[in-house]
């Protein structure tokens, strides 16, 4: 018989993958931490920090009227290094109006994606272990609920309430609790099969007791991944309703309301008034949803290829 | 990290080697690597992979996919996972004879029902126009082995084939494979951690660990003389039936490979390990019979016998 | 096939009915309905009163609903305060270019994102798909309508390449399209990338793939026929749901490019204290969304041969 194959002093070597790697050291995003840091820092201090009222003209030192409006950044011709943004069309200093809108968009973005945690994760807790009838209708309404398109739900409520800032915390719990409900039901009817779980039951412990100590404390995971990755989606949600004229009335200084000030401005060449609220937005958002995804991969495993 | 180190075996036509070893011995690499088919990551690092009269090493992966699937083919372990759940099973086993073979529609046909016939699929003509979600277990993998035949190989890799089956079911599908062997005259790898099947479908065996052959010859003179001191406790470690005995478990874990020890690398879960083994890496040892070992002790063993 | 889709138009119908019992009680939860339809100031209580009796606000709440669903199954919407036709025909007027705004920025997604995404997978870890997850970070993270700014500032101003606002006078004016189909096409091309990405990367990994290419499948083979298309199953039941975002961000990228679609006339609906419009506009998008779920179910059932032949 022929030889068919021969192997001779073969060697093969395995380098582990660059994912391996990145995923065991414990690299934090220092990134979209330092900017959310900064942004909040920005938000509590804005008093302090901002160099002018972001609600009324900047003056000028010396004869006390109102300076040119429509100056651009210091770096262009025109522009002064006291309103080192510009200054919109009532002569108000751009960086002023940028720090103190951070704070709009930090609250209505925080309180709101937590509140619509709360119900969300309440009704899927609920909803996933005590099962029944209740369940059923619970799933009902979440499955119609997802069907309403965010922003065209909020802008419908939006409609139906008086503009106020609060208001838009209530739009934004309403819009997104159903996101949680659906995903921590799921995982809590995983969990309810747990032995330690079962465990409780049987040794007496409430239901209620039972969902408080057991169960919440391990959907937290899923909660904060699903938190982080909300806010991003609140904020520019909470920005296209200002765009619009229907978020937090004026004159409080909000990101989305600054762009559609300076949507006109722009077409005539003056850029500035839109672009940089723009940029805030975006940078918050994107540094949401990097923690986010550091906080998807190193959570839950199993999130990770979605 | 060396998953497969310096490792030398060879087969002859229509014989059966069987691979030994633990899991993460190195066993599914070394598989790999005759198809020239490392995962990303994985390099060859000298030696040279004859197939048939050429030099695997050199080749192309171009020029390999012209003999993947026709001159050589595998067969994998979970035969749900293999399958693709789209594609008809006409179409999947047809594939390799499509591609290597040529053979279109009616000769393609007839291929095909001739090869589930082959792995004893009832009704082929009807069977191959259904989807793989349709078909037990133990079907599917036949439909795999089908696959591999497709191709005319003279070489088939199972890769631990009958894991995933039902223990019912596995005797069944061994001895089919043994059939076509004779059938077609086929060499045969065979991967697993189970001596038993070792013992019933191999005429040469490979014991592997931490990516070295340890032990190697014909299967009767390794069950019946094991040399290395892992072969013969992979030995001690089947049950007997009416042993009343507590079942032999070799002590400790596999090394880890990113970082061995020092000398032989069995040596920290190895009842005979002396001072030589700890410090010095073993040579292999030749005995008159052709089987060969790995390890300091086999000296004194012949020097006994 | 055909057991899951009946399951899947009941559940459809049964979204429907729940959407029409949430947009009736948002309504009426938030205070008197009538103050809606007659904002403005100087309103007396008996021209609040008035509107009671014309909309049947008086009457029990239950047989409100009644009236409400059975006018929206006659397709019956009410009348628009500001145009003076009736809610079905101004939508319908308007529909058709959101249509087409939304089809152009489907397909520019697709093109962008799909063919990346199957390129980051293939090549993962390299630079390709250093590039690839970029542009989706990118696209998920910059909302649309900032997008649709800055390309009014560089091509329309800058530039003066392009038309800025409106849609011009020919139905299909590529100069006009263009900037809002792309601003709309941006958020989604990226999660369409990031979905065809993971979902290829899981599909690669998988033992039939390996089998594939030990079969000696040229690569081309292995991806375009046995990875791509179980791929996309996934992308395609995910890929739904994210194209229903794409109604929201329509919204806000008709009002900035003044395009005649349905979002721009909610919003002008919407500030011109036209409620019935608004009303109207709110539960043709969920039932477009519905529909629009329905749809890929369909054609998920007919990709898969599991659903097709035992499901």
């Amino acid at each position: 018989m022929s030889q068919i194959s021969s192997v001779k002093n073969a060697t093969v070597l395995i380098f582990p993958s660059i994912q391996r790697i990145i995923l065991k050291s414990r690299n934090l995003p220092i990134l979209p931490i330092a900017i959310i840091v900064a942004v909040l820092f920005l938000a509590i201090f804005a008093n302090l920090i901002s160099p002018h009222d972001p609600e009324r003209s900047v003056k000028d030192t010396e004869t006390g009227r109102p300076i040119d409006n429509y100056l651009p950044p210091f770096w262009m011709d025109g522009g002064s290094i006291r309103t080192p943004l510009g200054t919109d069309f009532h002569s108000r200093d751009i960086l002023s109006r940028l720090i103190h809108g951070s704070r709009v968009s930090l609250i209505v973005g925080l309180v709101g994606t937590l509140a619509a945690g709360l119900v969300g994760t309440t009704l899927g807790i609920t909803a996933g272990y005590l099962g029944g009838w209740w369940d059923q209708i619970i799933m009902r309404v979440t499955d119609a609920w997802l069907a309403l398109p965010s922003l065209i739900f909020a802008i419908f409520l939006a409609s139906v309430l008086r503009p106020s800032l609060w208001n838009i915390v209530i739009i934004l719990a309403l819009v997104f609790w159903s996101r949680y409900t659906r995903q921590i039901r799921a995982e809590v009817l995983a969990l309810r099969e747990r032995d330690y779980v079962r465990l409780a039951e049987v040794t007496g412990a409430s239901r209620l007791r039972v969902m408080v100590k057991h169960i919440l404390p391990n959907t937290l995971n899923t909660v904060m991944v699903l938190f982080s990755l909300t806010i991003g989606v609140a904020i520019i949600i909470e920005a296209s309703l200002s765009f619009l004229g229907i978020g937090v009335p004026p004159p409080k200084p909000a990101w989305g309301l600054m762009m559609a000030d300076g949507r006109g401005p722009l077409i005539a060449g003056k850029w500035w008034i839109s672009v940089f609220p723009g940029l805030c937005i975006m940078l918050l958002v994107l540094a949401s949803n990097l923690l986010g995804d550091w906080l998807r991969v190193r959570l839950d495993p199993q999130l990770r290829n979605r | 990290m060396k998953a497969v180190d310096d490792i030398t075996f060879s087969l002859k036509e229509g014989e059966t080697l069987g691979i030994v070893g633990e899991s993460g011995c190195g066993k599914t690499t070394t598989c790999h690597a005759l198809f020239n088919l490392l995962p990303p990551g994985g390099q060859l690092m000298g030696g040279s992979i004859h197939f048939d009269g050429t030099e695997i090493t050199a080749k192309s992966q171009k020029e390999m996919q012209k003999i993947r699937g026709k001159e050589m083919a595998m067969i994998l372990q979970d035969p749900m996972a293999s399958l693709d759940p789209l594609f008809s099973i006409f179409d999947q086993v047809g594939e390799p004879a499509y591609h290597h073979r040529k053979l279109r529609r009616n000769s393609l046909k007839t291929q095909v029902e001739e090869l589930l016939g082959m792995v004893r699929i009832p009704s082929p003509s009807i069977r191959m126009k259904e989807f793989p979600h349709q078909m037990s277990g133990g079907m599917r993998q036949r439909i795999v082995g089908a696959m591999a035949l497709a191709g005319g190989p003279k070489l088939i890799v199972a890769d631990e084939p009958t894991t995933n089956l039902d223990v019912t079911i596995q005797l069944q599908y061994l001895e089919l494979l043994k059939e076509l062997q004779d059938q077609t005259g086929v060499a045969l790898i065979f991967v697993t951690h189970n001596l038993g099947i070792v013992a019933k479908m191999c005429n040469q065996i490979a014991v592997m660990y931490a990516g070295k052959i340890v032990e190697q010859g014909t299967t009767r003179d390794i069950f019946n003389q094991p040399q290395h001191p892992y072969t013969d406790a992979l030995l001690k470690s089947i049950p007997v039936l009416g042993n009343k005995d507590p079942l032999y478990v070799i002590p400790g874990q596999p090394p880890n490979l990113a970082e061995p020890p020092d000398g032989c690398l069995f040596h920290p879960r190895c009842p005979k390990a002396d001072q030589r083994c700890r410090v010095e890496h073993p040579p292999e040892v030749v005995l008159q019979n052709a089987q060969s070992s790995v390890c300091w002790m086999t000296h004194k063993e012949e020097q006994h016998a | 096939m055909r057991r899951f889709l009946s399951v899947r138009i009941f559940y459809s119908i049964l979204t429907l009915w729940l959407l029409t019992i949430i947009v009736f009680t948002m309504v009426r939860l938030t205070g008197d309905p009538a103050t809606l339809w007659t904002d403005y100031p100087g309103v007396s209580e008996e021209d609040l009163d008035m509107v009671r009796e014309r909309w049947g606000l008086n009457e029990p709440q239950i047989t409100q609903y009644w009236k409400f669903v059975s006018n929206i199954f006659r397709g019956d919407f009410g009348t628009s305060f500001q145009f003076s036709m009736s809610v079905t025909d101004i939508y319908f007027q308007r529909l058709p270019n959101s249509l087409l705004l939304g089809a152009t920025s489907f397909l520019i997604s697709l093109i962008i994102g799909v063919p990346l995404g199957i390129l980051s997978a293939v090549k993962v870890n390299s630079r390709w798909d250093s590039i690839g997850k970029l542009i989706a970070l990118l696209g998920l993270s910059v909302p649309g309508f900032f997008v649709g700014l800055c390309l009014i500032l560089v091509f329309g101003v800058q530039l003066g390449w392009l038309p800025i606002l409106g849609k011009g006078d020919q139905f299909f004016d590529i100069r006009y399209l263009i900037m809002p189909a792309f601003s709309l096409g941006w958020y989604f091309a990226g999660s369409l990338l990031r979905l065809t990405r993971s979902s290829m990367l899981e599909v690669l990994g998988s033992d039939y793939v390996k089998l594939a290419r030990l079969k000696g499948m040229p690569e081309i083979v292995v991806i375009a026929k046995h990875a791509f298309k179980n791929a996309m199953i996934p992308v395609l039941t995910l890929a739904g749901l994210q194209l229903v975002l794409m109604i929201n961000v329509a919204v806000v990228v008709e009002v900035i490019f003044q395009w005649p679609g349905v979002g721009s006339l909610l919003i002008e609906a919407l500030l011109g204290r036209d409620f019935p419009v608004v009303q109207g506009a709110v539960l043709m998008a969920g039932a477009m969304i519905v529909g629009i779920n329905l749809l890929l179910d369909v054609l998920y059932a007919m990709v898969d041969p599991r659903i097709r032949i035992s499901g």
